[in-house]
């Protein structure tokens, strides 16, 4: 079998685990300031690169990392490299900022097909910063091949993917002969971690660039999501009484007279 | 346009009636009366009368069935090709959908088919009064916000957060039933099923207390005692349930049918003991609306306190034992 080409699709986003109250509503230029939050690779994305490194463990073959955006940071993404993916490309461009998902899978499509050919894209189910879950699915659509939403796990074997797509009441396992597009859950797992050798060998790997004229993308074509406003959420917090005690383990029979008042 | 409608795409469970459809059905009745324009819903499936039938009385004026052998089990290549169809010859102004896997994979692609943008994960549907688009509210940045979205073409797609909208309630009028021929290709399929495997329904929306794990467990070991912990509370509440926020899964500690947040359940129990987490927001959303909420984590600046009712900050290993062993004691003596 020729070597097995994985690409996988991933994005830049603010940390979706920050602390509650991190985004801010800036009405005044109608967006979202995220200026607080450090930038992190989206973890579902980090669950389909994670995919495609195990099945580059098993099989062998070559895991190509693609990302959407304007003035990402190298230094996030580089992390791919470290745990083991074999090329980054950056695809740059001002009008990519916050492009919305249709848009974004135009750019990835074209991408993807000015690549060297390919045999299975990956891409995280959705991304934590606005949970629109779309991007792997139309990108699918729009390169024409298989497609399978939401992998707990993913396997190739004779040149066609088996995929554990989760369904409302457990999974159903899929195949499809390759290439073909598969959106990948957090059940597949959380990310390796990078070896200390490796992060060191990744600050020299070429990082490439690739601009919307090389994709053959026409900046004016590209769309952002279409806000009227943002709203504030409902307010979640409480005040929180904070059980007291000399030692835990007062605290927790402490913890267990209150609950019994309440709840009898 | 006379024959133009707000089409609600009807969901079926265990080849039953998935009661969450009526919630479309109230939303779409509303966008419908708006918009002044018929209210249908759509079902899809192999044997479907019964349900049509149930669902017509919900006050839809249409039922659309899509009855089809091959239609019987989701593949969502085949249910997007009848539903184009569908659409092409109705020509529905809105299309609603549940927030499901399943609807916002079938969504997507319709969506695309129509040149049309899809809106997932809804909670809040309005008719813009000057250009009679639709108004699409959603939770972005893990419910940081909420972002109202408008775009233009038709049809206009959204699926739609589940619990959120008022469900539609029996009328008098029945609505007509409108038997619709599918026409699918089975060699168009291209994904092939191999197996289906199900896995222990845990309806941890129906919970009484649920007793909930993150990172801070440490392991598998740290649900041990979570597990304890709930079935001393059994003795107590009817439904105790053990809940783990996302990095439990990822780390492989616990199933995700255990999985509550943003990409898991969302609930709200009488008791929400949160313990090891850490309170990303996209956890917090799926469990802030619980009655009582009792956090235990050993570092005080954890947002999940900033949500909680009672706050232990220690080590939960020896926490929760003493809790459980105080809470039996006390159980006793009332006893």
């Amino acid at each position: 079998m020729k070597r097995l080409k994985i690409v996988v699709c991933v994005k830049e986003i603010p940390d979706p685990e920050a602390p509650l109250g991190s985004a801010k509503i800036d009405p005044e230029n109608n967006r979202m300031d995220v200026s607080a939050l450090r930038r992190v690779i989206n973890p579902f994305d980090e669950n389909a690169l994670e995919a495609a490194l195990r099945m580059k463990d098993e099989i062998g073959g070559e895991v190509t990392v693609l990302s959407v955006g304007y003035k990402q940071d190298p230094s996030v993404l580089r992390k791919t490299l470290a745990v083991g993916a074999d090329r980054l490309i950056l695809l740059e461009d001002p009008s990519f900022e916050d492009a919305d998902t249709l848009s974004t899978a135009h750019v990835l499509c074209r991408a993807i097909n000015k690549l060297d050919g390919y045999d299975l894209v990956l891409a995280g189910r959705q991304a934590g910063d606005w949970d629109s879950g779309q991007t792997g699915i139309v990108l699918g659509e729009m390169l024409g091949i298989p497609t399978v939403n939401l992998a707990r796990n993913v396997r190739i074997e004779n040149h066609h993917v088996f995929v554990e797509k989760i369904v409302p009441d457990g999974y159903e396992e899929v195949e499809a002969a390759l290439p073909a597009l598969v959106t990948v859950s957090n059940e597949v797992g959380g990310l390796r971690f990078p070896s200390m050798k490796m992060i060191l060998l990744s600050r020299r790997h070429p990082i490439e660039n690739w601009k919307a004229e090389e994709v053959e993308v026409h900046s004016e074509k590209m769309r952002k999501p279409a806000i009227v406003h943002f709203m504030p959420s409902p307010d979640m917090t409480r005040v929180c009484e904070f059980i007291e005690g000399a030692s835990p383990d007062e605290k927790g029979q402490n913890l267990a007279r209150i609950l019994r008042r309440e709840f009898g | 346009m006379p024959n133009s409608c707000v089409l609600v795409c009807g969901n079926v469970k265990d080849r039953i009636l998935d009661e969450r459809t009526l919630e479309l059905v109230g939303a779409g009745k509303e966008l419908a009366d708006n918009l002044n324009v018929e209210l249908a819903v759509v079902f899809l499936g192999d044997e479907i009368d019964g349900i049509a039938e149930e669902i017509s009385a919900f006050g839809v004026d249409k039922v659309y069935k899509l009855a089809h052998p091959l239609l019987g089990t989701v593949s969502p290549e085949l249910w997007v090709k009848a539903l184009q169809d569908l659409c092409k010859e109705i020509d529905p102004k809105i299309v609603l959908m549940l927030h499901l896997s399943t609807w916002s994979d079938i969504g997507t692609r319709l969506a695309f088919r129509f040149d049309s943008v899809l809106t997932t994960d809804c909670v809040d549907l309005k008719i813009d009064a000057i250009d009679g688009l639709l108004l699409r509210t959603k939770p972005v940045y893990g419910g940081s916000a909420l972002a109202v979205l408008k775009y233009e073409g038709f049809p206009q797609f959204v699926t739609v957060r589940p619990h959120v909208m008022k469900a539609a309630h029996r009328e008098a009028v029945k609505g007509r039933i409108v038997d619709i021929s599918v026409d699918i290709d089975p060699s168009a399929v291209k994904l092939k099923s191999v197996r289906t495997v199900k896995e222990e329904a845990l309806a941890l929306d129906k919970a009484n207390v649920i007793v909930a794990g993150g990172r801070g467990m440490g392991g598998p070991e740290g649900f041990e005692e979570l597990e304890s912990l709930a079935e001393s509370l059994r003795q107590s509440f009817d439904e105790v349930m053990i809940g783990c926020s996302r990095p439990a899964v990822d780390s492989g500690w616990m199933t995700s049918n255990h999985q509550i947040g943003l990409s898991g359940a969302m609930v709200q129990p009488d008791l929400y003991i949160a313990v090891g987490i850490s309170g990303a927001i996209q956890h917090l959303v799926g469990m802030a609306r619980s009655r009582k909420i009792v956090a235990v984590n050993s570092d005080a600046n954890s947002s999940i306190f900033s949500v909680a009712d009672y706050g232990v900050v220690d080590d939960f290993k020896k926490v929760i034992p003493a809790l459980k062993t105080t809470w039996e004691e006390l159980g006793r003596e009332k006893a």
